[in-house]
């Protein structure tokens, strides 16, 4: 039960590594890669805190092994945004307080990015719905719908003005 | 909360699969979407030396439709049964179910083979396969042979699915009538406190015929004829369906856990048969 060769493509950049098949997804993100916006809230199932973009699917990376995501494309919360080029979502939990302590962001912010493309303009009660998979235990989820539906508001307007 | 070691392997046929099952002996698991077996492997509750990953058969994945003749790879995932119009034109109540699954995340990587295979009496998708009498497809190392579900489920993680048979498909007929899934639970991601699966076929009026399973009363799901013959030939009054309620409570077993006592639970199984059976109906 010796060492994997694991391929995979994070936040547009190709690599590779060894790690036992057993070591998971959310570990070899944080320890092996230095890629630690991805948090481990309950390592369950249940927090998603560790929400990471698996070929276009929002997974927990926490119940994902190494090994199942050979070959996988991986999107994290730095495969959206840096911090002098803010992703909308970002901007829109900024501006409508959408965290308070911030540990469960990221993996909001990257579900909510999965949920946007595919439904680009949700009501309320879907936004609700697409990201119940999500816990915070700080904001109550008012300001971070409100954020959601203001960012899709936003890219609705850019791309109407792109037409 | 790291797994114990195993070795993994990806095969990329149902054939290679099988013979690496056969190989590999007691050992050996087949791992779908992961998200029964990696919980229950963190915990170090399983003895598994080597992952046998369905991930790369193509022939495990997809839904056909052909006739009445409705078949579901068992690598097709809970996401992709939510997203597929042919399957809610055929059989609306799947979708219904699979929308009441866990949440997003795990829905779009969580499979119907994995959630009927499983044998975990939790699992919304078993007891809807019997409301439907759906058929499984396994296959082993002396070939591929056929089960009912209503035949599959001997108590909690035992099935008639011997260690080394993989389950390639699930077919049923798409059902006549109305349809309804119904699920208490305390929470989005939790496990049902109690669900009900019903279809009514109607003429005339009156039920022609009925199908109702529950899940998550007993140590496997329970398809509950009687309460179907109950409402059979009935105009679907009160007393027609306080018959079925009475007949599904006899032959359910709930346990206290941390969701209830048992007598919350069945008072919870009639509420929510009453409900499936009203919105079945109204759908006939
Ligand atoms: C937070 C959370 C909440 C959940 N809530 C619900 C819920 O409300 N309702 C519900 O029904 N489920 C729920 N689940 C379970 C989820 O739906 C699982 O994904 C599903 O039960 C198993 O599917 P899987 O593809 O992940 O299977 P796996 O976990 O990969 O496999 C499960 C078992 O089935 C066996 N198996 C898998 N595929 C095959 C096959 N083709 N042939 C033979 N054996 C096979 C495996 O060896 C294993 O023993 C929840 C899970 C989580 C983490
Ligand atoms: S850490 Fe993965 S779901 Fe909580
Ligand atoms: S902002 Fe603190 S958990 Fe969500």
């Amino acid at each position: 039960m010796g060492k994997m060769h694991i391929k995979l493509t994070v936040n547009g950049k190709p690599v590779e590594l060894l790690a036992e098949p057993r070591e998971l997804l959310i570990h070899v993100l944080r320890e092996e890669l230095s890629i630690t916006g991805p948090h481990i809230g309950c390592e369950t199932t249940h927090c998603g805190a560790c929400t990471v973009d698996m070929d276009g699917r929002s997974v927990k990376s926490c119940t994902v092994f190494a090994a199942q995501a050979d070959g996988a494309n991986v999107t994290t919360i730095e495969g959206l945004g840096t911090p002098d080029g803010l992703h909308v979502l970002q901007t829109m939990f900024k501006e409508h307080h959408g965290l308070q302590c911030g540990f469960c962001t990221p993996g909001m912010i990257t579900r909510a990015y999965r949920f946007l493309q595919e439904n680009p303009d949700p009501t309320e009660e879907e936004v609700r719905f697409g990201m119940s998979g999500n816990l915070c235990r700080c904001t109550g989820y008012q300001n971070i719908v409100k954020a959601i539906l203001a960012a899709a508001a936003e890219l609705n307007a850019v791309k109407e003005a792109a037409q | 909360m790291i797994p114990a070691p195993f070795d993994y392997h990806r095969p990329d046929t149902v054939e290679a699969a099988v013979k690496l099952m056969a190989d590999l002996g007691d050992s050996a698991r087949v791992i779908a979407g992961g998200h029964s077996l990696i919980p229950l492997m963190k915990m170090r509750m399983t003895d598994i030396a080597h992952l046998v990953d369905l991930q790369k058969i193509g022939a495990l994945k997809g839904i056909a439709i052909d006739g009445d003749t409705v078949t579901i790879g068992a690598m097709t995932t809970q996401q992709e049964l939510i997203g597929n119009a042919a399957l809610a034109g055929a059989a609306p109540i799947i979708r219904e179910a699979a929308l009441q699954i866990a949440d997003p995340q795990v829905r779009y990587v969580g499979t119907i083979g994995g959630n009927v295979a499983n044998g975990d009496p939790g699992n919304d998708m078993p007891g809807l396969m019997q409301c439907l009498d759906a058929t499984y497809h396994l296959q082993g190392p002396d070939g591929a042979r056929e089960i009912k579900a209503r035949d599959f489920y001997e108590a909690a993680y035992f099935t008639a699915r011997a260690d080394d048979e993989i389950l390639t498909a699930i077919s049923f007929q798409a059902p006549a009538g109305g349809q309804a899934y119904v699920k208490q639970k305390r929470k989005t991601g939790d496990y049902a406190t109690a669900a009900a699966s019903v279809i009514i076929a109607k003429s005339d009026g009156n039920c022609s015929a009925a199908s109702i399973a529950m899940t998550n009363l007993s140590d496997t799901p329970v398809w509950c004829e009687a309460a179907g013959q109950a409402l059979a030939g009935s105009p679907l009054g009160e007393a027609d369906v306080e018959n079925a309620v009475r007949a599904m409570l006899a032959v359910i077993n709930p346990q206290d856990d941390n969701k209830g006592p048992a007598e919350f639970k069945r008072h919870t199984a009639a509420v929510i048969l009453r409900r499936a059976i009203e919105r079945a109906a109204s759908r006939a």
